[in-house]
């Protein structure tokens, strides 16, 4: 065991803004980039106070975040680019939160989105990760769909899990989807509905699956003082966690790096997994989220599918996960899948949410995980957030 | 268990033939080392010098030690399978037309975890060997087969797609009077082949095996590939009939440049072995690209067969072997002329024949057998390079060795007294 982690103290986390979805967009990402970005000045805060900016996206290309800065007209003092996929909200909240504290920026932009063009899920495929270029996709080309069909199945058969196991979860977060008016998906789902439908990548069918839209995320990263002194409502971060390419040997990705950094995390906030109001997961696939479940600690390896069978997932229900409908149903826009959960805890933790406020909801745990590089998804990490 | 492939009916002229579509091409650099091995028929990974770890996918430096030392070695080829998928949607039009395709990991002997496409004959969890083939973008991909041969095994729709299989097939054999065609002939007709048709340069002009190619009752046609308008009728005729084309014109004269009085021979074996190819690509190339994706009997695979002195020059048929050397060069302008088709070259590299014009030569020679069987396992198995014959095998081992070391010894003049 290392050096003890520092705390958060002193960092606040406000100005939640989601940008609504939309299945296709003409508009680049920059559109959307921008808009996200507006939305945290309605605060009242001027573009010039922004002294950091942080930067997630796929679809920018040939821009970087040092494009962003010319084209948005930024002048910061602190700049970063987090190509990590779903876990880049994490990332983006433990870096900000490290260089406010530090002083090297008073007030940083965090910001992820992405747009969908109709071909640009096709071509984002097509340049993703050597290793994917070189060793899956010539094995059928289905993606992403593919690769976390062949871990479903693996979990499946070495925990006897079923698909209606995955089935509760979606289900749960459809009736949350429902609630969030930004939420793509507004069609109630059944347990029957969800095994009934079309098959993508055995064992994965339709509801299995995020679907790609365009959007965009963002908060701002400040000291709890300057948050206070604008009257912005604002959440602590107690705990968070990163980590990439763990249990590197294991033949199918069956946990992720949260299994190795959960004691400290859990340390660090000085609570339990039983202590959350909330929890976010990320869901690219239900099995996903299962895993998040299972390794940070809400269950033992194996056992999250009899966990959540006795539990209600919905924003009313005693255990509220992914209370907007998550990527499952809200959408998947880009890199805005790594910030969809954090912005919601954001808001949940700060008493926000609006339709899907969780009551007397004090502290949530936010989980990312991304990037599938070749049969696994590499980089994890999570966050807790307490009211302020 | 695999349903065994049915002849297909004749193609109905309205319909529009498919536009051959491709597997992904693009890979890493490193990863060629895989489609080097497949061309050949093997299976081989990345190995670290330093501390013998196994690599995939293949990279640039050794993911336990971080040498950048990882050679090429073969591989065992056997494994398990951990978990799979049938995949029923896709992006990529040649998966998307292809529909359900079963993937899947296996866990290799070897050490590491690859993705692979399941033979139809693999159950759920089973023991799998692994072959290492070209798809149809000529990239190397990893299938997982039983351990044991299956019935009507090569008739597996995803199988045959990689391989290049005369079954059902068409085949246009250029050069009648080659001394190994009528073998050739019976090994790709026992290999289930459904029409051949055989090329005959100066019908008038008699040869040996005339009577036993007449006794087999092939098709012969009239097919002089130094005449480009010879090439060009009979591909008129049959270019958009013709599945696989194998090449075995050849012109050859003993001896290099000074014992040779002028350039007339020299003349002769380009106008047949260079040029000769060049008309026939000219002539059947296009129909032959076009009908890539045709069902079963699709076009398939060009067939060279070439002297494998043609790596390496030496002067006994030192002439000869230049424009066998022109040739192999055409072939690979060639493979890449024909990629976008996912047609394959297929090159046969051959020892020096059982036949009067290599009559001086010490053996081991290659038998008629021996060349129709290197042929026709080379187009069962996919492959692109194929060498017949010991003495071809040991040109090849020396060239990839050292080509300066290999060329100075074959260009000795020996020791005077």
């Amino acid at each position: 065991m290392g050096r003890r982690r520092q705390s958060y103290d002193g960092v606040a986390l406000c100005c939640p803004v989601s940008v609504p979805y939309q299945r296709y967009s003409i508009d680049a990402a920059h559109h959307w980039i921008a808009q996200a970005l507006r939305g945290t000045l309605q605060s009242g805060l001027r573009k010039d106070e922004l002294d950091g900016f942080c930067v997630a996206s796929f679809t920018l290309f040939p821009d970087t975040a040092v494009g962003l800065t010319q084209h948005l007209g930024l002048c910061p003092r602190w700049l970063d680019h987090i190509p990590m996929g779903g876990a880049s909200g994490i990332v983006a909240l433990r870096r900000a939160a490290r260089a406010v504290q530090a002083g090297d920026a008073d007030i940083v932009a965090c910001v992820a989105g992405d747009t969908n063009h109709i071909d640009s899920f096709r071509s984002l495929l097509s340049s993703f990760s050597r290793f994917a270029m070189d060793a899956s996709y010539p094995y059928g080309y289905g993606g992403p769909n593919a690769s976390f069909a062949l871990l479903t199945d693996r979990y499946m058969t070495l925990y006897g899990a079923e698909r209606a196991d995955f089935g509760r979860l979606c289900v749960a977060q459809r009736a949350n989807a429902l609630r969030y008016p930004h939420a793509v998906m507004k069609k109630p789902l059944t347990l029957d509905d969800y095994l009934r439908a079309r098959p993508i990548a055995d064992p994965l069918a339709l509801f299995d699956c995020v679907m790609p839209v365009a959007g965009a995320e963002a908060f701002l990263v400040m000291t709890e003082d300057e948050a206070a002194r604008r009257g912005l409502p604002a959440v602590r971060i107690t705990g968070a966690i990163e980590r990439h390419n763990a249990f590197a040997e294991d033949p199918i990705q069956l946990r992720g790096g949260w299994e190795m950094d959960r004691d400290q995390l859990y340390d660090m906030a000085q609570c339990a997994p039983g202590d959350m109001d909330l929890l976010q997961t990320y869901d690219d696939y239900p099995v996903i989220s299962m895993m998040q479940i299972e390794d940070l600690g809400f269950a033992e390896k194996g056992a999250g599918p009899d966990f959540i069978r006795d539990k209600d997932l919905t924003v009313t229900g005693d255990f509220p996960h992914n209370t907007n409908g998550g990527q499952l149903s809200a959408g998947q826009a880009g890199a805005a899948g790594g910030f969809i959960g954090l912005v919601e805890a954001i808001r949940q933790v700060s008493g926000t949410a609006g339709p899907t406020q969780v009551a007397g909801a004090r502290r949530g745990l936010v989980s990312g995980f991304g990037m599938i590089n070749f049969d696994r998804g590499l980089c994890s990490g999570a966050a807790i957030l307490e009211a302020a | 268990m695999t349903e065994p492939l049915k002849l297909p009916p004749r193609k109905d002229p309205q319909k529009r033939t498919l536009s051959p579509m491709r597997p992904p091409e693009m890979r890493s650099r490193a990863a060629l080392g895989l489609a080097a091995a497949a061309a050949e028929g093997r299976f081989a990974l990345q190995c670290c010098a330093e501390c013998g770890a196994v690599q995939y996918p293949p990279r640039d430096a050794c993911g336990i030690c971080l040498s950048t030392d990882l050679p090429w070695q073969d591989m065992v080829p056997t494994g398990t399978l951990l978990a799979e998928t049938t995949i029923r949607t896709s992006t990529k039009l040649y998966f998307r037309e292809r529909m359900p395709w079963r993937t899947g990991s296996v866990q290799l002997e070897a050490g590491p975890v690859v993705m692979a496409h399941l033979h139809g004959d693999v159950p759920r969890g089973a023991e799998v060997r692994i072959w290492n083939l070209l798809d149809r973008a000529g990239q190397a991909v990893l299938l997982a087969l039983p351990p044991n041969r299956t019935p009507y095994m090569e008739d597996d729709p995803v199988l045959r797609l990689m391989t290049s299989d005369p079954k059902h097939r068409r085949v246009l054999i250029t050069d009648a009077r080659h001394p190994a065609t009528p073998t050739l002939v019976r090994v790709l007709r026992q290999a289930g082949t459904a029409l051949i048709h055989v090329g005959e340069p100066e019908s008038w002009r008699p040869y040996p095996a005339r009577a036993e190619l007449e006794a087999l009752g092939v098709d012969l046609q009239p097919l002089d590939v130094t005449d480009t308008a010879s090439a060009r009728k009979l591909a008129g005729e049959y270019g958009g009939r013709t599945d696989i084309l194998i090449n075995t014109a050849r012109f050859m004269r003993p001896g290099g440049v000074l014992a040779r009085g002028d350039t007339a021979f020299a003349r002769e074996e380009m106008e047949v072995n260079y040029l000769g190819l060049m008309r026939l690509v000219q002539a059947f190339g296009p129909a032959m690209c076009g009908r890539a994706a045709d069902g079963v009997n699709s076009a398939v695979a060009w067939v060279n067969i070439l002297p494998v002195e043609a790596l390496s020059n030496a002067p006994d048929y030192g002439c000869f072997n230049a424009s066998g050397a022109a040739a192999l060069a055409l072939s690979q302008s060639l493979r890449a002329e024909f990629r976008a088709s996912g047609l394959r070259v297929m090159n046969v590299f051959a020892g020096p024949t059982e036949d009067d014009w290599y009559q001086p030569v010490p053996p081991p020679k290659v038998t008629p057998q021996a060349l129709a069987r290197s042929v026709v396992d080379g187009l069962q198995r996919g492959l692109e390079d194929v060498w017949c014959g010991d003495v071809a095998k040991d040109l090849r081992e020396r060239f990839l060795r050292d080509p300066k070391i290999l060329e100075r010894e074959r260009t000795t003049a020996g020791d005077g007294p």
